[in-house]
């Protein structure tokens, strides 16, 4: 396989080279960006496989880049990375279009892995987010909603969920509920699909009560 | 539609708005005082408070522009709202011109001499109610203490709205007397001072009442940022006293790990935590004990709570029970990280302890492991709870604790 093409983007020189020096041997790094406009500017030059993005950036945050990139390359994959776990930031970047989050204590490989499944097209979600998820889509269902099917997770997704809040891995989610990675990555994938669609009244006040949306 | 009296009691409420619309027709159909109702709450309800303090963390980042505080389905459903607004304007207008024709043509009360005078009166009247409450929005500044507020942002559109209202109620008062010459002189000073005693109050009622709440919002939010900054200062101090230990400590990479690890726990906490109710629920005891066996053993201890309650006699022992088995993680395992998830999901209540360390043979528990035993099974057991081990050299540990609460 070849390596993965890769933008970093911080306002952090120090954190920028950290990151390439820890997995700049397995991914290749192609451009790198400190604030909005930058990071729109070397995005839409490189059209990486993957932008590891900061939530917080000068000219008005991660989302702005997004929103920016998505407007003309719609394919442009985005990983969020932040110091930040609150849930404002972390619910917040997902909405905007982000295909996972991880914190910047992350470790090399888990980073290369990460970077590598959302290259595939999956998401991932770090336990904290998970926790954040289960969380929102907790309550009583409402059987008579209209987006039913967006609305709520499935029991299976919330197995899931709940296991990798647990710390486990995607391969260790999969041998403990005997199914395959990739039925895994599915559930996942679709429970991003929900977080980012859904209008699920709970959602969004759980939403607003954290102020959201 | 008029001013979001009606949003926002169905808001407060959780009911749809349109009921409590058509409740307040009802009301003011059937004796007619629903309008005097929706008129009070305008003056009384406050508007959705634009300054809901966000955690200072997310506030700051804000404030530097480092992130963006609208996700972008928010800007979509403001310009509907202003393009809604921009309809509700039309609609009221024809509406309004709608009733009064009819009025007018079922000859209800309003004499051809008072119509006219009556239609210049309330549309000057809409005119500086509808400024004065866009005014609201415009933060209160101390250059322009009346006008400013008076006037909004809106610069010489809203002047002119102003002006243009006041030259209605007052063409509307002249025409009125002009019509009525026929009363006697004391009737029409009567009137008259009446006149400028109920217009004065109606002019200026909104901005005087206004102007004090806004004060107090003002002076609130200086205590409040005040508040902030002596946090601020604090915790500069402890962040500078960390630094400088670590700074001594350097050749001790585990102590400078630990002190690292609990000064970012303590930032992040003030930073991003929202409320601080550590003693009393679930997920703040788990959360401290996690906390403990972390700056105790240097071993980062990850914690990710879903849901929470009150914290029961028997959910203590449950938490004591959790931080034993973090405890043995931490001494035995040979981890670098421990997991730690609690779920309160309707009546039960977990705790998952898991390590990724080279794990125990569950059957042969050996002696330094009777903490295990005691600690944790016989103190879940005790409680009405249950614990269940599993551990592998290849997975590491996980305890479960379960209890009903």
């Amino acid at each position: 396989m070849s390596q993965r093409r890769v933008v970093v983007i911080d306002d952090h020189d120090m954190f920028r080279a950290g990151v390439r020096s820890e997995i700049g041997t397995a991914v290749e790094i192609v451009g790198e960006g400190a604030d909005v406009d930058s990071a729109v500017k070397a995005i839409v030059a490189t059209e990486p496989d993957v932008v590891l993005l900061d939530v917080h950036l000068p000219g008005g945050g991660g989302t702005e880049v997004m929103k920016q990139v998505h407007q003309r390359h719609p394919e442009v994959k985005f990983l969020a990375l932040s110091v930040s776990d609150a849930a404002e930031d972390v619910i917040g970047v997902i909405r905007a279009g982000a295909r996972g989050y991880v914190t910047k204590n992350i470790s090399g490989t888990e980073l290369v892995d990460a970077i590598g499944r959302v290259a595939d097209g999956d998401a991932v979600f770090s336990p904290r987010l998970a926790g954040f998820v289960l969380d929102a889509f907790s309550g009583a269902i409402d059987i008579a909603s209209v987006d039913e099917d967006l609305d709520r997770l499935s029991q299976r997704e919330r197995e899931v969920l709940r296991l990798i809040a647990r710390g486990y891995a995607y391969k260790e989610v999969a041998r403990e509920l005997f199914i395959s990675v990739k039925t895994v990555e599915t559930h996942v994938s679709s429970v991003l699909r929900k977080l980012q669609l859904s209008n699920r009244h709970e959602l969004t006040r759980w939403a607003t009560d954290r102020r959201l949306v | 539609m008029v001013s979001g009296v009606a949003g926002g009691i169905a808001d407060h409420l959780g009911v749809s708005d349109t009921v409590v619309r058509l409740v307040f027709i009802a009301a003011t159909v059937f004796g007619g005082f629903g309008a005097l109702i929706y008129a009070a709450l305008w003056f009384l309800m406050p508007l959705a408070a634009p300054t809901v303090p966000a955690a200072p963390g997310l506030a700051a980042h804000t404030r530097g522009g480092l992130r963006s505080d609208q996700p972008p389905p928010m800007t979509e459903s403001k310009a509907r709202k202003r393009e809604k607004s921009r309809g509700q304007v039309t609609a009221l207008v024809v509406v309004g011109i709608g009733v009064l024709l009819l009025l007018n043509v079922a000859g209800f009360g309003v004499a051809g001499k008072m119509f006219w005078p009556l239609v210049f009166a309330g549309t000057g009247l809409a005119l500086i109610w509808r400024q004065a409450d866009e005014g609201q929005k415009a933060a209160w500044t101390n250059k322009a203490p009346t006008l400013g507020l008076l006037l909004g942002k809106g610069g010489l559109k809203s002047v002119i709205r102003v002006a243009v209202g006041l030259i209605l109620i007052g063409t509307a008062v002249t025409v009125f007397l002009v019509q009525n010459n026929r009363l006697s002189m004391v009737g029409d000073v009567l009137v008259a001072l009446l006149l400028a005693v109920v217009g004065l109050g109606v002019i200026a009622g909104p901005w005087v009442h206004r102007l004090s709440r806004d004060l107090n919002a003002e002076r609130g939010e200086r205590i409040r940022s005040q508040e902030r900054a002596d946090m601020a200062a604090h915790l500069h101090d402890s962040v500078l006293q960390t630094l400088a230990l670590i700074q001594k400590q350097a050749n001790d990479p585990r102590a400078v790990v630990k002190l690292a690890r609990s000064q970012e726990r303590d930032l992040r906490s003030w930073l991003y935590d929202e409320d601080d109710t550590t003693d009393q629920t679930l997920s703040g005891a788990a959360k401290r004990a996690a906390a403990e066996v972390e700056d105790s053993h240097g071993v980062p201890v990850e914690v990710v709570t879903v849901g929470d309650c009150e914290l029961t006699e028997g959910l203590s022992a449950m938490v004591r029970a959790a931080r034993e088995s973090m405890v043995n993680a931490a001494k035995h395992s040979g981890a670098d990280k421990i997991d730690v998830f609690v779920e309160v999901d309707g009546d039960r209540a977990e705790i998952f302890v898991r390590d990724r360390g080279k794990g125990f043979d569950t059957d042969g528990v050996p002696e330094d492991r009777l903490g295990l035993r005691h600690s944790v099974m016989g103190r879940m057991e005790r409680h009405g709870g249950r614990a269940t081990v599993r551990s592998d050299p290849e997975t590491g540990t996980e305890v479960r604790l379960e209890m009903d609460r």
